[in-house]
């Protein structure tokens, strides 16, 4: 059974995926993730995930154009130049 | 290079690795690119696990407890990234007891360096620095690998392999502060692993023409590798008032390492199973293969 490994390097901080184990049940996964990820005390503390539980997204289709939602969907610079251009116009 | 035909989507996955990108397991990955990924971490698993050997020789005859210690703990991080490293080529396909296997039957290889014997306790110093600092070069460039799993292990490994090059040092700086015969320890071992040491980083086959690095599972050529060994190694041998055994090494005005061309038919012969040491260590490591089985049977039926 494959178990994915996440490890937090200190508290507060994210767990990040490090790798993973070959192990027969969860109690030998721990056993064996403490010696590979803990033994130095690099981490407070391990996520082990059996593989198959992880549900994996990783396709992202963009069909509706939702850009309105990211700071990349708002090109302001024309419009920009034109309202201070009006602007100027209208105190000149 | 003669190269293997690429369809349009090959074409377009190596323009993608090319330009930085990185890629994972649930990815659909060309087979020559698979193929090239599994041959090279194999390879990197084997020589971590062939790699103990030579410093385990010096475990019972280590000239201080402490030193045992740090010696024994050596061994513990390099068969625990044998270990790492294996498991991510066996999400690419090929099970571990085949990497096993094909290590002990010849068909796999490992590191040139694991092939020679430690003749003294100025061997292990000089391997444990000087080996190791050629190979945590090899390793930082991997942090890039175009394969994010491989990349992802390799942080452990590379931190951890910044402790070994310490202890070698701290081994070395303890006998060149010591008596003349310790000096003379270091030097000896020094001009025994000179060789294999130039040959470590490969032949200078130009990048581009280095499939492993077309597909960017290396982010870096052979001779810059070995440039930058130099360029960080050489003066760090001298202070200690050690000598490179070359009479032709020196650095140029424009910055470039000029040295005696290596033995390059002696790196071939060494890798293809014919070191000094290769039958024995292979013979070792089949032995405990065999001897340890009812382990993996015990917990297996656990």
């Amino acid at each position: 059974m494959i178990f994915e490994v996440f490890r937090q390097d200190r508290k507060g901080q994210p767990f990040e995926h490090a790798g993973s184990v070959d192990a027969p049940d969860a109690e030998f996964a721990e056993a064996w993730s403490r010696e590979q990820y803990g033994r130095r005390g690099e981490s407070v503390a391990l996520w082990l995930v059996p593989r198959d539980a992880v549900h994996v997204v990783g396709d992202w289709a963009d069909e509706f154009d939702l850009k309105y939602r990211r700071v990349d969907g708002y090109s302001i610079k024309v419009r920009l130049k034109e309202a201070r251009e009006r602007a100027a116009a209208r105190t000149g | 290079m003669a190269a293997v035909e690429l369809s349009a989507s090959e074409q377009e996955f190596l323009e993608y690795v090319q330009g930085g990108g990185q890629v994972e397991a649930t990815d659909r990955l060309p087979d020559e690119y698979r193929a090239k990924l599994v041959k090279f971490i194999e390879m990197h698993g084997n020589s971590e696990l062939m790699g103990v050997l030579p410093e385990r020789e010096w475990i019972l005859r280590a000239p201080t407890l402490q030193r045992k210690l740090a010696l024994t703990a050596k061994v513990q991080d390099e068969v625990g990234h044998a270990q790492l490293i294996y498991r991510v080529v066996e999400d690419l396909g090929k099970p571990r007891a085949q990497c096993l296997a094909d290590l002990v039957s010849g068909k796999s290889k490992f590191h040139n360096v694991f092939h020679y014997p430690t003749k003294t306790w100025g061997d292990v110093g000089v391997i444990a620095w000087l080996v190791d600092a050629a190979a945590i070069i090899s390793q930082k460039a991997l942090l890039k690998c175009s394969y994010a799993p491989y990349a992802r292990i390799m942080k452990k490994i590379c931190w951890e392999e910044s402790f070994h090059i310490l202890h070698g040092r701290d081994v070395i700086l303890a006998m060149v502060t010591g008596t003349p015969e310790q000096f003379e320890l270091v030097q000896e071992a020094l001009d025994r692993w000179w060789g294999p040491l130039m040959q470590f980083h490969g032949n200078p086959i130009a990048p581009e023409n280095d499939p492993m690095f077309r597909w960017r599972i290396k982010s870096q050529g052979n001779e810059e590798a070995r440039q930058q060994f130099l360029d960080g190694y050489v003066p760090q041998i001298l202070e200690l008032g050690l000598t490179v055994p070359d009479p032709k090494l020196r650095k140029r005005d424009d910055g470039v390492w000029e040295y005696t061309e290596p033995d390059w038919d002696e790196l071939k012969s060494v890798v293809t199973g014919h070191g000094p040491r290769t039958a024995d260590r292979l013979a070792f490591r089949a032995r405990f293969i065999e001897q340890e089985q009812w382990v993996r049977d015990a917990v297996l039926a656990a």
